[in-house]
């Protein structure tokens, strides 16, 4: 069977973050390394957050997803988590970043020195104004903050950068 | 000088001292996750119950982390080591260990919020200095760790900033706060101490610059402080609990945060 690297990656475009089911996990930056070895492909990940809770449901479909697109048996895909590489909100690709802007949650602002504070301009993802304000550094996961946009009177989320 | 890098191997006079080093780090965090969830449902609004559950979810990350380094090092599974290590084992600072105020999670929990926030702030200080000098460790393992954990514990430390800031602006919670101070200061000592191994940890470059965190971490508390009218109280360093010598609230912590765990420690969960 021909192990092509290429639809492994295509296939892992469909594998989704659980808590942001529009952006998937190679658009997160999530995949590290691809490698194919004579027994099987093995599939390096790196986590965004260390304790982040979805890393496992992550993993078995990312698994399922390489198994089924390439019809090989269940124990011919790997999935590894590495942490030699620290994950950081620059890894977002062009796509992850409007796809998350069309979930709803703003893309990781360029903040220069990384840090998102509350006087670090942030559009609405719904509105598009910049008249927001940060309500909670801390949103419903880790990785997001809480803002309110006064011109559209909708509270969103905005993924921190790190 | 920069010290050579150690890939895996470490030289057995300094295995030790990684041994230790890695304890403290991993026990900080998980004493530091566990006051933190106590607060779930009970925080003074509900953003801040959401906040809090992400702080604690990250550290308990970053402990299982450091167990996870020790483990690859043979000390056994981590999870073995957060839960079944008596307490005299435990190399946790003092600090963390404290209860977040009179009564229990279950019964009349009256927690104190100055205090938590004094403590938080304290602890996150301390952990952004310990981990810039660990991105320059020599234990290869524990730098990629470190490098990873510094972009969350960023946002850790502006959040408790901002209570702080906001707190201060009330005279009444800058009364607590201030008192919270205080308080926080009488256990302190040993926060900044690297215990037994000071010496080795520094020469072997694992911990660059281990003695002085003290000073480091006084000055950048005292500085924040002063700019919000707040004071601090110098403490003297001492290395109580990174020796094993602990409260009873750290007892009573272990219990309840392994008592599943150690009903059955075989079960697969």
């Amino acid at each position: 069977m021909e192990k092509n690297p290429d639809q492994v990656m295509a296939a892992l475009t469909q594998v989704m973050d659980p808590e942001i089911p529009r952006v998937s996990i190679v658009d997160l930056g999530m995949v590290e390394r691809i490698s194919v070895v004579p027994d099987a492909i093995v599939i390096t990940l790196i986590p965004t957050y260390m304790g982040c809770p979805a890393t496992r449901l992550i993993a078995e479909r990312a698994q399922m997803q390489v198994k089924q697109a390439l019809q090989l048996p269940l124990d011919m895909v790997r999935v590894e988590w590495s942490t030699d590489v620290a994950w950081t909100t620059d890894r977002v690709t062009e796509t992850g970043r409007r796809h998350l802007k069309e979930f709803g949650i703003a893309p990781p602002p360029a903040t220069g020195n990384t840090l998102l504070t509350p006087d670090v301009p942030v559009s609405c993802p719904l509105c598009g104004a910049t008249t927001t304000t940060m309500e909670n550094l801390f949103g419903a996961t880790a990785c997001r903050s809480l803002y309110y946009c006064r011109q559209c009177k909708n509270p969103f989320e905005v993924m921190k950068p790190t | 000088m920069a010290a050579q890098p150690i890939d895996r191997d470490v030289k057995p006079e300094w295995r030790d001292a990684l041994v230790d080093l890695l304890f403290q780090l991993a026990d900080d965090d998980l004493l530091v996750a566990f006051r933190g969830s106590e607060w779930l449902g009970l925080a003074p609004h509900v953003e801040e119950d959401v906040a809090l559950s992400s702080l604690a979810q990250d550290e308990m990350g970053h402990a299982a982390m450091y167990f996870g380094l020790l483990e690859s090092l043979g000390l056994g599974s981590r999870d073995d080591l957060a839960h079944l290590r008596p307490v005299a084992e435990r190399r946790n600072a003092i600090m963390v260990e404290l209860k977040n105020g009179p009564g229990t999670y279950l019964e009349q929990p009256h927690y104190d919020w100055a205090f938590t926030i004094a403590r938080a702030f304290c602890y996150d200080v301390m952990e952004s200095l310990r981990l810039e000098r660990l991105k320059s460790s020599s234990y290869v393992p524990l730098r990629d760790v470190a490098r990873k954990i510094s972009g969350e514990e960023k946002y850790h430390l502006l959040h408790h900033q901002i209570w702080i800031r906001r707190m201060a602006l009330d005279p009444d919670a800058k009364t607590r706060l201030q008192a919270a101070f205080h308080r926080v200061a009488q256990d302190a000592g040993d926060l900044g101490s690297t215990g037994a191994h000071t010496a080795i940890l520094e020469e072997s470059g694992l911990l660059p610059d281990a003695s002085g965190l003290t000073r480091a971490w006084q000055d950048q508390v005292q500085e924040f402080l002063s700019l919000q009218g707040l004071s601090w109280t110098p403490v003297r360093e001492t290395s109580t609990g990174r020796l094993g010598k602990h409260t009873k609230d750290l007892e009573d912590a272990l219990d309840t945060l392994s008592e599943v765990y150690r009903s059955d420690p075989l079960a697969r969960w």
